[in-house]
């Protein structure tokens, strides 16, 4: 039978098993919205920009492990798409997006909304498509939802000029896909992986970093195995967070520029680092040359592009991280004998005393709520039950580090890009995933209104996320390194009077809205913000001072930290340097 | 260092930007460049001339393979090859240079490929050390238009390094 190319369209993403498509019509895909009109298995989600489509797409993909599925229209509506792909695609995070494209025959001159998607997203894709003739249709559909979910993941984006969607012809879907330029290698080389288990076995004073490959791959379970059994500690990357109970004895928390002292510290002394699905990301590594100078790195990730990038490593294994972790542990348990309860006992002992110095601490006594004491009043209010997104800058630090992450797929936060505006759609697609979940966006006063106009998608969809901002008033990271390294000077950074009345904001779009400005009432505006079933916007306003530490100024080595002032110990606070 | 690197692509619209535009926005240098079909229409096969330390090198081949339309890359460098270019140079040589023109084109195993009552242009092919050097000999006899191909390399049979 002859179908047109918006109904194999439908028909194709069924048989992906997408139920949820996050979109915003316009002129070039209205075959397709036509359809959808009555369509009952499958459900489009209207956002209020296609910005924030992508994102929610992202959060639903990155709470369910399934790809998240965009539409949108040509031109602008596509253009609007290109960060939320930039951000998904810096994550490793599955995304298949429609664009909406000119018909065929207008291609190339410049047509009403015409705009070279293809083009411009080519760096930020894992691959994508112009489908030019409808035959080739369900075959590239298959191929980009095989290519976004498999070796290392990632966006595809796919563009449908107007007369592709709107002719006809014979249905045809692929049984299988065989792209013979695209062969992710997923078992790791069982001699390297021995190699690794001797160096376990040997190493005096190991550390796992734990990176979203992790979690992309599923080895929570085995990695856990791995750092119990061989009795070794983990700190786990912003994107590995959940990947490794932030609760678990052996845990050390986040590394990197705003880590914790303990987890950098033992990076820097260790001298074996297990580096499991992460890729040695700037913000992790602090001065590369200043790296974990005495270690050994052993470095497990499926894409071979990450392994010697930016650190030389001495045992490379490409593979799944949890096809290699299967079997690290079963020669670990099998072939090497080891008293692991005894070789450790003084790393862990040294790193238990490092924990004692300085831990994560503020100051707990003021009365001006503190965003650290927000975070962990969420903490503790939802046991940690829930999925927290989060925007970019302070807050998204603070929740990292107050915020125990014990499971997979619990933070879903822009680490790669950055984002400022991910956290909110990212919630609704993730309440759109879980709708029983309890969802928290850690939102900051600026990135929020990047975008707040997502409210709408919320009350409309009945989706109850909720949004926690941190109100500073500033854009507080930056704000930050203008107080450390700029002398002050707040160029731009100050929003105050400027900042909107979130709760209003929240009223008229019919969600609900509360405020707290004292820390007295912080728990009850949170204990009756998580109660709503409705959207709810809470906005605590927190003392605009505060500053995210430990810090590791850009381009110092990752145990040159800086410490809270007030806190200062036994370590002299390292003399500031300026930065780029 | 200089590599010569070959590349089998899927022979695709767009495939080009692809892979050019790893290497700007990754800032790799190309130093030449040339694709063209192989014996199988659906595939091309690049080759790029690119200088960097073997980190970068290790990086551009394996960023090259990560690319869906890339089937297959080979570091020509790392192995026993041919490589050859081919210029196109017009020369308006002064009368008394005309035969010094022609020698050398001879002695280069070249070819003329046009003349008029001015100029001759010369076709010649050889690795970039015989280019430059025959570039060199006629430069003083008046270079009026000079084209230069990418690099083309393949393999020797049978011998590695
Ligand atoms: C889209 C975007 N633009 C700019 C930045 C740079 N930036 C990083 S953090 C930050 C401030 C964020 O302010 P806010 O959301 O209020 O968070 P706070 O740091 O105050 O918690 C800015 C501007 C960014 N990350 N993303
Ligand atoms: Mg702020």
């Amino acid at each position: 039978m002859k179908l047109s190319g918006a109904e194999i369209l439908l028909k194709c993403l069924k048989r992906e098993g997408v139920k949820h498509i996050f979109g915003y019509p316009g002129g070039v895909v209205l075959n397709i919205f036509d359809l959808l009109h009555e369509d009952k298995e499958l459900k489009l989600i209207l956002t209020r920009h296609e910005q924030g489509a992508v994102h929610a797409a992202d959060g639903y993909a990155r709470a369910t492990g399934k790809p998240g599925v965009v539409l949108v229209t040509s031109g602008p509506g596509a253009t609007n798409t290109v960060t939320g792909i930039a951000t998904a695609s810096m994550d490793s995070i599955p995304l298949v997006v429609f664009c909406g494209q000119v018909p065929t025959a207008l291609i190339g001159n410049d047509a009403f909304q015409e705009a070279d998607i293809v083009g411009i997203t080519r760096p930020c894709t894992k691959h994508n498509y112009l489908v030019k003739d409808i035959k080739d249709l369900g075959r590239i559909i298959k191929e980009s939802f095989y290519v976004a979910t498999t070796g290392r993941p990632g966006p595809v984006l796919i563009d449908l000029p107007k007369d592709v969607t709107g002719s006809k012809t014979e249905f045809g879907w692929p049984d299988k896909v065989d792209i013979r330029s695209y062969n992710p290698t997923y078992q790791g080389n069982e001699w390297m992986i021995k190699q690794a288990a001797h160096a376990i076995a040997k190493a005096k004073k190991p550390v796992i970093i734990a990176g979203g490959g992790v979690i992309l791959s599923g080895g929570a379970k085995e990695l856990k195995e791995l750092a119990e059994y061989t009795n070794v500690p983990v700190t786990m990357t912003l994107m590995g967070l959940g990947a490794f109970p932030g609760t678990h004895k052996l845990s050390l928390g986040m590394p990197g520029m705003h880590g914790t002292y303990f987890a950098n510290k033992s990076i820097q002394e260790s001298d074996l680092l297990i580096a499991v699905g992460m890729r040695f990301d700037d913000r992790v590594t602090g001065k590369i040359s200043g790296f974990a100078p005495q270690a050994k790195i052993v470095h497990i990730d499926i894409d071979p592009t990450s392994i010697r990038k930016n650190v030389h490593v001495d045992i490379p294994i490409v593979g799944d991280v949890k096809r290699v972790l299967v079997i690290l542990n079963k020669i670990l348990k099998a072939d090497v004998k080891e008293q692991w309860k005894e070789i450790r006992k003084a790393w862990l002992k040294q790193i238990q005393t490092w924990k004692m110095d300085r831990p994560l601490v503020y100051d707990e006594t003021s009365d001006v709520i503190k965003p650290q004491y927000v975070v962990e009043k969420i903490y503790e209010l939802t046991k940690g039950d829930a999925i927290v997104t989060t925007e970019v800058g302070q807050n998204q630090m603070w929740a990292a580090q107050f915020f125990k992450f014990d499971k997979p797929r619990t933070l879903l936060t822009s680490g790669g890009l950055g984002t400022m505006g991910y956290g909110f759609p990212a919630a609704i697609g993730a309440q759109l995933a879980f709708p029983n979940k309890l969802v928290i966006d850690i939102a900051g006063d600026g990135s929020i209104q990047m975008n707040i106009q997502e409210l709408a998608t919320a009350v409309i969809n009945r989706l109850p996320v909720k949004v926690a901002i941190l109100n500073n008033r500033y854009l507080g990271m930056v704000r930050q390194w203008q107080e450390l390294f700029y002398q002050g000077r707040y160029a731009h950074t100050r929003l105050d009077e400027t900042v909107p009345d979130f709760v209003k904001i929240a009223e008229a779009y019919n969600a609900v809205g509360l405020r707290a400005t004292k820390k007295s009432e912080v728990e009850t505006v949170l204990k009756e913000g998580l109660k709503v079933k409705k959207p709810v916007i809470m906005d605590f306003v927190v003392d605009w001072k505060e500053k995210v530490f430990p810090m590791v100024p850009a381009g110092a080595a990752i145990d040159e930290m800086l410490f809270p002032e007030e806190k200062k110990k036994k370590k002299p606070v390292k003399k500031l340097k300026a930065v780029k | 260092m200089k590599h010569t690197i070959s590349i089998l692509v899927e022979n695709k619209f767009g495939v080009l930007s692809r892979i050019s535009g790893l290497f700007s926005g990754r800032g790799y240098n190309i130093e030449s460049l040339s694709v063209g079909e192989t014996i199988d229409p659906q595939i091309s096969i690049m080759t790029i001339v690119t200088v960097g330390d073997d980190r970068i090198i290790e990086q551009i081949t394996k960023q090259l393979n990560k690319l869906v339309d890339v089937i297959k890359v080979v570091d020509m460098t790392e192995s026993d090859h041919v490589e050859r270019e081919m210029v196109l140079i017009k020369v308006a040589p002064r009368s008394e240079d005309k035969a010094e023109v022609l020698r050398l084109t001879e002695i280069f195993r070249g070819r003329v490929v046009d003349s008029s009552q001015k100029t001759y242009t010369i076709e010649i092919t050889g690795d970039d050390k015989k280019i430059d050097a025959i570039v060199d000999l006629l430069k003083p006899m008046g270079i009026k238009e000079f084209v230069r191909s990418g690099k083309i390399a393949i393999a020797r049979e049978g011998i590695k390094k």
